[in-house]
C-alpha cells in the first residue's frame, strides 16, 4: 500500500522538475523584469521626464491662457502619454534580443505568448502606471478642472495597458531591425487611435460633466480585445524576428 | 478541389494560368472602364443639387471600394502564407499592397477635389475621411515593414502578421472614429444625404466598380507574374523561359 502511494508522487516531482509550473515561470519573469528595470532607472524615468517636458512646451508654443489650455488639456495629456509610451517601447524586447535571453525564452517549455505578455505587464507597471500617477500634476499646469483628475488617472491606467499590449506587437516585429525606432512608430500609432479617442473622450466628458462610464467601458473592452489577440501576435512576431 | 489549391501554390503553374487569364482581365477592364466612363461622364444626367461635380463619384466610390477590400485580400493572403506556408500567397500580397495604397490615395484625393465645390473645403475631419486616412497609414506601414527586413522571408512573414493585426483593427478604428465624430460635432454635412439615385446614375457607377475590380485583378496578375520571375530566377523553368524569349 505505501509503495503504491509513493510512486505517483515521485513521478509528479520529477515531472515538475522537468517543467516548472506556468505560474512559477510567470512570477520569475516578472521579478526579473522589475529587477532589471531597477538597475536601469534611466529607462523608466526618461519617458516620464519626456512627458513632463513635452507637456510644458505647449503653453509656451500656443498660449498660457487658462481657458484655451483647459479646452485642449485632455487631448494633450493623452497624446503625449501615447508618445511617451511609444518612446519606451523600443527597449521592451531590445536588450533581451541582444543578449540572447529571448532565445532562451523561446526554448523554455512555457508558452512564449505567456512569457512575453508578462514582460508587457511589467512594461505597463513601470510606464503606464507612473504616467497615470503623474498626469494630475501636469493637469494642474494645464488648468484642468480639479474634479476630472480621478477620471484622468483611471483612463490613463486602463488605456495604457492596451497601449503596452498593442505596442508590444510593433516592438516584437521591429526588434530584429537595426534602426526600428521610426518604423515602430509608423506601425503602432495608427493602431493607437481607438484608445486615444476613448481615453481623451473620457477626460473631456469629465471636464464638461458628461457621463464618463461609457468611455471607460469602451477602454475596458479595447483592453479585453487586446488581451485576447495581442499575446499570440507578439509571440508570432518574436519568432519571426529571432529567426530573421 | 485540393488538387487545384496545390496547383495554385506552385509558381510555375500560376505563371502559366495567369498568362491565359490576363488578356481576358485586361479586356474586361478596358471595356467596362470605357463604357462606365463614357456613360457616367457624358450621358448620365447632372445632379440637380451638385450639377456636374457629382460625376467625381464614378472615380471616388470604386477607388474607396477597392481600397478597403484590397486590405482584406492582403490579410487573407497573409493568413494563407503564415498557416500553410504557401509562397504564392505572399507574392500576391506583395503585389497587392502598393495598389491598395494607391487606391486609398485616389479615394482621398478625389474626395478632397469633390469637397471643394460641395462643402467649400478640401478637408474636414469627417469620420469617413479620417478612417480612410488611417487606412493609408496602415498600408504604408505594411509596405515599409516588408522592405525593412534584410531577409525576404522574414519581411514577408512580418508583413503578414501586421496585415492580420490591421484587419482586426480596421472595424475597431472605423467604429471608434464614427463615435468620435458624433460626439464632437453635430453633423453639418453627410456624405450619404444624396437623393436616391436614379438608374441612369447608379448603373454606370456599378459598371465602374466592376471595371475597377477587373483592372485591379489584371494589374495584380501582372505584378505577381513579375514577382514570380524575380523570386524564381534560379529555377530551371524560368531560365529556359528567358532563353526561349531571347
Amino acid at each position: 500500500m505505501p509503495s503504491s502511494d509513493t510512486t505517483p508522487q515521485v513521478a509528479i516531482v520529477s515531472e515538475s522538475k522537468a517543467k516548472p509550473r506556468l505560474t512559477v515561470a510567470l512570477r520569475a519573469t516578472l521579478v526579473r523584469e522589475l529587477s532589471r528595470m531597477r538597475r536601469r532607472r534611466g529607462e523608466v524615468l526618461n519617458p516620464l521626464v519626456f512627458y513632463a517636458l513635452a507637456i510644458s512646451l505647449f503653453p509656451l508654443g500656443i498660449s498660457p491662457e487658462a481657458d484655451l489650455l483647459t479646452a485642449i488639456a485632455p487631448g494633450l495629456l493623452w497624446v503625449m502619454a501615447l508618445f511617451a509610451t511609444l518612446l519606451s517601447l523600443d527597449g521592451l524586447f531590445r536588450s533581451d534580443f541582444d543578449d540572447g535571453s529571448l532565445e532562451q525564452m523561446m526554448l523554455s517549455p512555457q508558452p512564449l505568448a505567456a512569457l512575453s505578455v508578462t514582460k508587457v505587464a511589467a512594461h505597463w507597471l513601470l510606464t503606464g502606471v507612473p504616467l497615470a500617477v503623474m498626469a494630475p500634476l501636469l493637469g494642474v499646469m494645464l488648468a484642468l478642472p480639479l474634479h476630472s483628475y480621478g477620471v484622468l488617472m483611471v483612463s490613463l491606467a486602463l488605456g495604457s495597458a492596451s497601449l503596452s499590449l498593442i505596442g508590444g506587437i510593433g516592438a516584437a516585429l521591429t526588434v530584429g531591425l537595426p534602426r526600428g525606432g521610426v518604423l515602430l512608430s509608423l506601425l503602432v500609432l495608427p493602431l493607437y487611435i481607438p484608445v486615444l479617442i476613448f481615453g481623451s473622450g473620457a477626460v473631456q466628458a469629465a471636464v464638461v460633466g458628461d457621463a464618463v462610464l461609457p468611455h471607460l467601458a469602451m477602454l475596458g473592452a479595447l483592453l479585453a480585445a487586446a488581451l485576447i489577440f495581442a499575446p499570440w501576435a507578439i509571440a508570432a512576431s518574436l519568432r519571426i524576428s529571432i529567426n530573421g | 478541389m485540393w488538387g487545384l489549391i496545390h496547383k495554385l501554390g506552385s509558381p510555375k503553374w500560376f505563371y502559366q494560368l495567369s498568362a491565359t487569364l490576363q488578356p481576358w482581365c485586361w479586356g474586361a477592364a478596358a471595356l467596362l472602364l470605357l463604357t462606365g466612363t463614357l456613360w457616367g461622364l457624358v450621358f448620365a444626367p447632372a445632379d440637380y443639387q451638385q450639377g456636374n461635380s457629382f460625376r467625381i463619384i464614378y472615380v471616388h466610390v470604386p477607388a474607396a471600394f477597392l481600397a478597403q477590400s484590397v486590405f482584406v485580400f492582403m490579410a487573407g493572403a497573409g493568413l494563407i502564407h503564415l498557416v500553410w506556408k504557401i509562397k504564392m500567397a505572399d507574392m500576391a500580397a506583395a503585389a497587392m499592397a502598393p495598389l491598395g495604397a494607391a487606391m486609398t490615395f485616389v479615394a482621398l484625393f478625389s474626395g478632397a477635389v469633390w469637397g471643394v465645390p460641395t462643402w467649400g473645403t478640401w478637408w474636414i475631419w469627417d469620420a469617413r475621411l479620417t478612417s480612410m486616412l488611417i487606412l493609408l497609414f496602415l498600408y504604408i506601414g505594411v509596405i515599409a515593414l516588408r522592405g525593412a527586413f534584410a531577409r525576404r522571408d522574414s519581411g514577408a512573414r512580418a508583413a503578414s502578421v501586421l496585415a492580420m493585426v490591421g484587419v482586426i483593427n480596421i472595424p475597431i478604428i472605423k467604429y471608434s472614429v464614427d463615435w468620435w465624430y458624433t460626439l464632437h460635432q453635430p453633423a453639418s454635412f453627410t456624405l450619404t444625404s444624396r437623393p436616391a439615385m436614379p438608374v441612369s446614375m447608379w448603373l454606370p457607377l456599378l459598371i465602374m466598380v466592376a471595371g475597377f475590380y477587373c483592372f485591379f485583378i489584371a494589374l495584380t496578375l501582372m505584378r505577381t507574374r513579375s514577382e514570380i520571375l524575380r523570386r524564381e530566377a534560379h529555377t530551371q523553368w524560368v531560365q529556359t523561359l528567358v532563353k526561349e524569349s531571347r
